[in-house]
């Protein structure tokens, strides 16, 4: 069972993210880059299955020189090895772009079983598999809460607002997995060392046939075209007690539709 | 990362990085495997696990003190939990042999890394600590079999350690222990006595408990001389390494502290025959090294325990420093001296002078102390590694003299920043809905346990500072000068020359000291002179800090010289008076006769 997991390096959610104002791109070189937390979920997965059924597990990514960091914490948490597509051509690509050159270097690779997070917490437009499905010709299980491999298919658990969809097809197949579906683990001290000696693989847009012309901000089908920043937190409401405090505070949250 | 509550990775990275340049151990054969790439990701595993798994229950396991249900140590659960991801992620076993399991992980690195537990909860962090310190105790002197037998499960986190040293009647006078271990016939000894103190000396956390006991065969010799290292497990390991039989050592009973509650604190009895293994009473023990050496080989690790407990002091004192400074910048209380108008908005309280100076003293301890006790954790790795024998002694003998300080100093000052901590908070801090009430408990033990304040200040006047001819004193001031002179024609040159002034007169009050031909006045007052020391020594490594900060622009750079003048102009014009008290050779505390009190 080859498995690859599609892993990005995103801005710290938890830190504040800013935009390039130069052309309104994430402003990722002055950021705290982590590993994107949705893709940890489908790392597991992968490495859940692999102790299973066997096989390799691969990494693969598409960024700057500096998303091998979230690469070594994908092969430290326990990947086999990783595919590194670097291209400067790549800066600004839209999704659509995105996806061409993910798919390019997927068909370079062996792969049973493709996984991936359900969206990356920097553009969250959450397309990339749907979009990869169709370019490979695969099937696409979305928002997993459950996974299972028996022989040459995969059944998935859809998580949806009120319950769960049973999915099934032959692989090879694509899978988006939601936060539900495991606890990832942490990397082990063992496994940070061995990081170190897992190949890693570093690939340009020539490498994979992809045009540097198609790719990147200049032929980007989206493209963010203004932004502003969170206005600041305005004044509270004061609720003075007078003895209906509580009357006055469930008004309020009535009128604001909290209650 | 959100900044974290529970300590600087900002920080940490300065101290390991920028100042002490970690990533050069690389070099060495013994740490060939580390890069700066290793350290960093073990050192973000370990701020995860602590601030994901430790820091959650600290507030729990404060309230819920481990207590006694039909024999057995109860602990909230979450304790056990926590210990599990730690031993999981390999952490137990970081700076051991590979061969048993370990990493080798550069000293100083390790110490980072239990900062960051330590910080998020000290009383569960204890456990694997104590482990680790009775796994290097029995790497460096038990035979093989003994090593093979207990390292790897511990290693492992399988099974845990303890030091059994205090009895009820001898805490620090360990000459007046009266433990008995009797030869057998089959060279085992049999164990008789009470210990008491003992950090995570009963609980249900792991298979097997390692107690090293110290105890004293009959006929040796009096005092210190006849004390002698044994190991006691909680239950003895059959030939395969499985657990065997129940040995014959009991909970007599917990104590109830005012800190430290995760970790169970034990009175525990040896031979009392609740359990009778071989059939007859006596805990079975089994001989470290020779009879009679077994201080030896404590002592051997006291300078990593006590520069671990100085971490420790610190990292509370620095995790109240931060709760302090979340405090100050979001509670909103006044208005700025100069614009009292009731109808403007009340300002953050970090807008007032005097907060900001209790924040700032407290940043000058805390940044100070995790300092000086990360880079005496960088002179053990050049005293085991350096390449150069000379290198090698010199860092051993400043590591000797620093050892008293690295220990005492951070548990007074990371202390008096966990009083400004509460300060800070107002009357907030004093209630339990804030956490830096329990940091101050918590660190309230730093000063007492792993030798007194009193005894690390009879121990660096009494010992360091005169040891090899006066070496010790001498090799810091060389390592003070040698700083100092680098800080000529720099912003820094007055902190240099207050710094070459004061190590000066140390130098000179200590011999002055030394001259008074009566040993008990010279020792006298040995916690002044700790205590200038400390401030002397302080003050050297926030010269480093800036000198390496030099050329660096940015908030972060510009506090840490502000903390640098900070600690310039208030701090060390407190040694002064403290140096002319010890020079005066005042008697004042000696010739007052008991009767007087």
């Amino acid at each position: 069972m080859n498995i690859v997991v599609l892993v990005k390096q995103v801005p710290d959610s938890g830190s504040e993210r800013k935009l390039d104002s130069s052309d309104n791109t994430v402003a990722r070189a002055s950021a705290d880059n982590v590993i994107n937390e949705m893709d940890e979920y489908a790392i597991e997965e992968a490495l859940t299955v692999k102790e299973s059924q066997g096989g390799e597990v691969t990494v693969l990514t598409v960024g700057p020189g500096s998303a091998t960091d979230a690469i070594r914490k994908a092969l430290s948490m326990g990947a086999d090895k990783a595919v590194h597509v670097t291209d400067d051509a790549v800066h600004g690509s839209c999704a659509v772009q995105t996806s061409a050159v993910i798919a390019a270097a997927l068909q370079q690779l062996e792969y049973d079983l493709v996984l991936c997070g359900a969206e990356s917490t920097d553009g969250q437009v959450s397309v990339m598999p749907a979009l990869l499905s169709e370019r490979l010709g695969i099937p696409h299980l979305s928002g997993a809460r459950k996974l299972t491999v028996e022989g040459t298919t995969v059944r998935v658990e859809r998580q949806t607002d009120g319950g769960y969809w049973m999915l099934e097809s032959s692989l090879p197949a694509i899978v988006s997995t939601w936060d539900t579906i495991n606890e990832p683990r942490y990397p082990s001290f063992k496994g940070i060392m061995a990081a170190k000696k897992k190949p890693v693989e570093t690939k340009s847009l020539a490498d994979l046939g992809v045009d540097p012309a198609s790719v990147g901000l200049a032929t980007a089908t989206s493209r963010v075209l203004d932004f502003a920043g969170r206005p600041p937190k305005g004044e509270g409401v004061k609720v003075a007690d007078e003895g209906d405090g509580a009357e006055k505070l469930v008004g309020y949250l009535a009128a604001q539709k909290l209650v | 990362m959100r900044a974290s509550l529970v300590l600087s990775r900002r920080d940490l990275d300065f101290l390991l990085h920028e100042w002490l340049e970690v990533e050069t151990l690389a070099k060495r054969p013994r740490f060939a495997e580390h890069s700066r790439e290793t350290i960093d990701a073990v050192i973000d595993l370990a701020s995860r696990i602590a601030v994901e798994h430790f820091a959650p229950h600290n507030r729990t396991a404060d309230e819920h003190e481990p207590h006694v249900v039909d024999g057995r140590v109860q602990l909230v659960p979450e304790v056990a939990a926590a210990l599990r991801v730690f031993a999981d992620a390999g952490l137990a076993a970081g700076t051991l042999d590979e061969e048993l399991g370990g990493m080798q992980l550069p000293q100083v690195v390790a110490k980072a890394v239990t900062t960051w537990f330590q910080a998020a909860n000290i009383g569960s962090s204890a456990y694997p600590f104590l482990t680790m310190a009775n796994a290097h105790l029995l790497v460096a002197h038990a035979s093989p079999e003994q090593v093979q037998t207990y390292v790897p499960p511990m290693a492992e986190g399988r099974w845990f350690g303890t030091m059994a040293l205090s009895e009820p009647q001898a805490g620090s006078s360990l000459a007046d222990i009266t433990t008995r271990a009797e030869l057998q016939d089959d060279g085992t000894y049999r164990l008789t006595g009470t210990k008491m103190w003992i950090s995570g000396g009963d609980h249900e956390l792991s298979e097997n408990i390692v107690h090293l006991v110290l105890a004293k065969v009959p006929g040796g010799p009096a005092g210190v001389k006849g004390i002698s290292l044994f190991i006691v497990p909680k239950h003895l390991v059959a030939d395969d390494g499985s657990i065997g039989e129940r040995n014959d050592v009991v909970l007599a009973g917990l104590n109830h502290k005012m800190g430290y509650r995760g970790t169970t604190n034990t009175l525990l009895a040896f031979g009392e025959g609740v359990h009778t293994p071989g059939g007859r009473p006596g805990a079975v023990g089994y001989l470290v090294g020779e009879q009679h050496r077994g201080l030896t080989y404590m002592f051997h690790m006291m300078n990593e325990a006590r520069i671990g407990v100085g971490l420790g002091a610190t990292a509370l004192g620095y995790t109240g420093y931060l709760h302090a400074l979340d405090y100050a910048r979001t509670r909103t209380q006044g208005r700025p001296v100069t614009g009292k108008d009731p109808a403007a908005a009340p300002v953050a309280i970090i807008e007032h002078a005097d907060v900001r100076r209790m924040l700032l003293a407290s940043k000058s301890y805390v940044e100070g102390g995790l300092a000086l006790g990360l880079y005496c954790a960088r002179l053990v790795d050049e005293e085991q590694t350096a390449e150069d024998a000379a290198d090698r002694e010199r860092a051993h003998t400043l590591l000797e003299v620093l050892t008293p300080i690295a220990k005492s100093w951070p548990s007074q000052w990371g202390l008096v920043a966990n009083d400004h901590a509460i300060q800070v908070h107002g009357g907030y801090g004093y209630t339990r809905d804030f956490p830096v009430e329990q940091f101050y408990r918590d660190n309230r033990l730093n000063p007492i346990h792993e030798g007194t304040h009193g005894i690390q200040g009879l121990d660096l006047l009494g010992r360091k500072v005169v040891m090899g001819g006066g070496a010790g004193l001498r090799v810091l001031a060389e390592a003070i000068a040698a700083t100092t002179t680098r800080a000529a024609g720099t912003d820094w040159a007055d902190l240099a020359a207050d710094l070459d002034a004061l190590t000066a007169d140390l130098v000179r009050v200590t011999a002055t000291l030394w001259s008074a031909g009566d040993v008990d006045v010279t020792l006298a007052n040995a916690s002044v002179y700790l205590e200038a020391a400390g401030h002397v020594v302080v003050g050297w490594l926030w010269l480093e800090q800036v000198l390496a900060a030099e050329g660096s622009t940015g908030d972060f750079y510009d506090g840490k010289r502000q903390a640098a003048r900070y600690f310039q102009r208030w701090e060390l014009p407190r040694v002064r008076p403290q140096l002319a008290l010890l020079e005066s050779l005042d008697t004042t505390v000696l010739r007052m006769d008991t009767g007087w009190f």
